[in-house]
């Protein structure tokens, strides 16, 4: 079966994201980051942070109600069952803390077929309610037996 | 950190019920990561560690090298491939591959025993 390559270039919907203090330090608990930044808001304050700030791979959790639809769509046409998450790069800009609302734009960048198997790399930019950008996001998905 | 030097090891062992909590804090419950019978109904030995706690894993092992900043983390780039599992000991070796400007760039491998679960990550950090 061919690989449907239709998708490259669909823009997707920008999803909405609105950081929460105790969702901040849920996530720092469960990675070990242990830095008071990430719990306590005078700590935060005092190292220059405008509240309780986001360890870096919090991005994940902003990223993913815009993620989410791109990997489901019947035209990117990923077969769940058999995908895996082959690479994944992130670089970073403005800080997130908490009250930050962060909107994440999601783009299909390319679809390609190699050894068998379907690479699909979605490209992600998120940016704060200032129009800062927070975060540039390469989310590359193998899909094993195509 | 100059070029060629090691940045401090990091080692920490996900207990049992680590694939739970980073399910409910990430948003990621495919149950690959939290239901042992599921993953062994679509051919895994159990159920598998999340990529991105151990991408997570291997940030932090760079922020804390940095003196704990999390914005001295600039840029990280990693190949998943391997499988990683609970109550297995996860190790993150980085290496500095380039120095300047206050500009450090490692090359890092996490791995659990001799199964490399990343390979070939790229980390950009910022000291001041």
């Amino acid at each position: 079966m061919a690989l449907k390559t239709d998708a490259v270039g669909k823009e997707f919907a920008s999803a909405e994201y609105e950081v929460g203090r105790e969702k901040i330090r849920e996530f720092a608990n469960a990675v070990g980051e242990a830095s008071p930044v990430h719990q306590d808001r005078d700590a935060a304050k005092e190292a220059g942070f405008r509240d309780v700030v986001a360890p870096p791979m919090f991005c994940v959790v902003y990223s993913a109600p815009a993620m989410g639809p791109v990997i489901l769509d019947p035209e990117v046409g990923i077969n769940l069952a058999t995908m895996l998450h082959g690479s994944q790069e992130f670089e970073w800009d403005e800080p997130v803390c908490s009250g930050d609302v962060i909107t994440t734009t999601p783009t299909v960048k390319e679809i390609y077929e190699k050894d068998g198997k379907g690479f699909y790399v979605f490209e992600s930019l998120s940016t704060n309610q200032d129009g800062k950008q927070v975060v540039r996001g390469t989310w590359t998905n193998i899909v094993r037996g195509i | 950190m100059e070029i060629g030097e090691s940045i401090q090891e990091l080692r920490v062992t996900p207990d049992k019920y680590l694939p739970h909590r980073y399910a409910g804090a990430s948003g990621d419950f495919n149950p690959i990561h939290i239901d042992p019978e599921f993953a062994k109904q679509v051919g895994l030995p159990g159920n598998i560690l999340h990529g991105l706690w151990m991408m997570a894993q291997v940030a932090r092992a760079h922020t804390e090298a940095a003196g704990g900043d999390p914005r001295s983390l600039k840029r990280l780039s990693v190949q998943f491939r391997g499988m990683g599992f609970p109550e297995q000991e996860l190790a993150v070796t980085a290496t500095v591959r380039d120095a300047s400007n206050g500009r450090v760039v490692t090359e890092t491998v996490a791995a659990q025993g001799d199964n490399q679960v990343i390979r070939n990550a790229e980390a950009e950090l910022q000291i001041d």
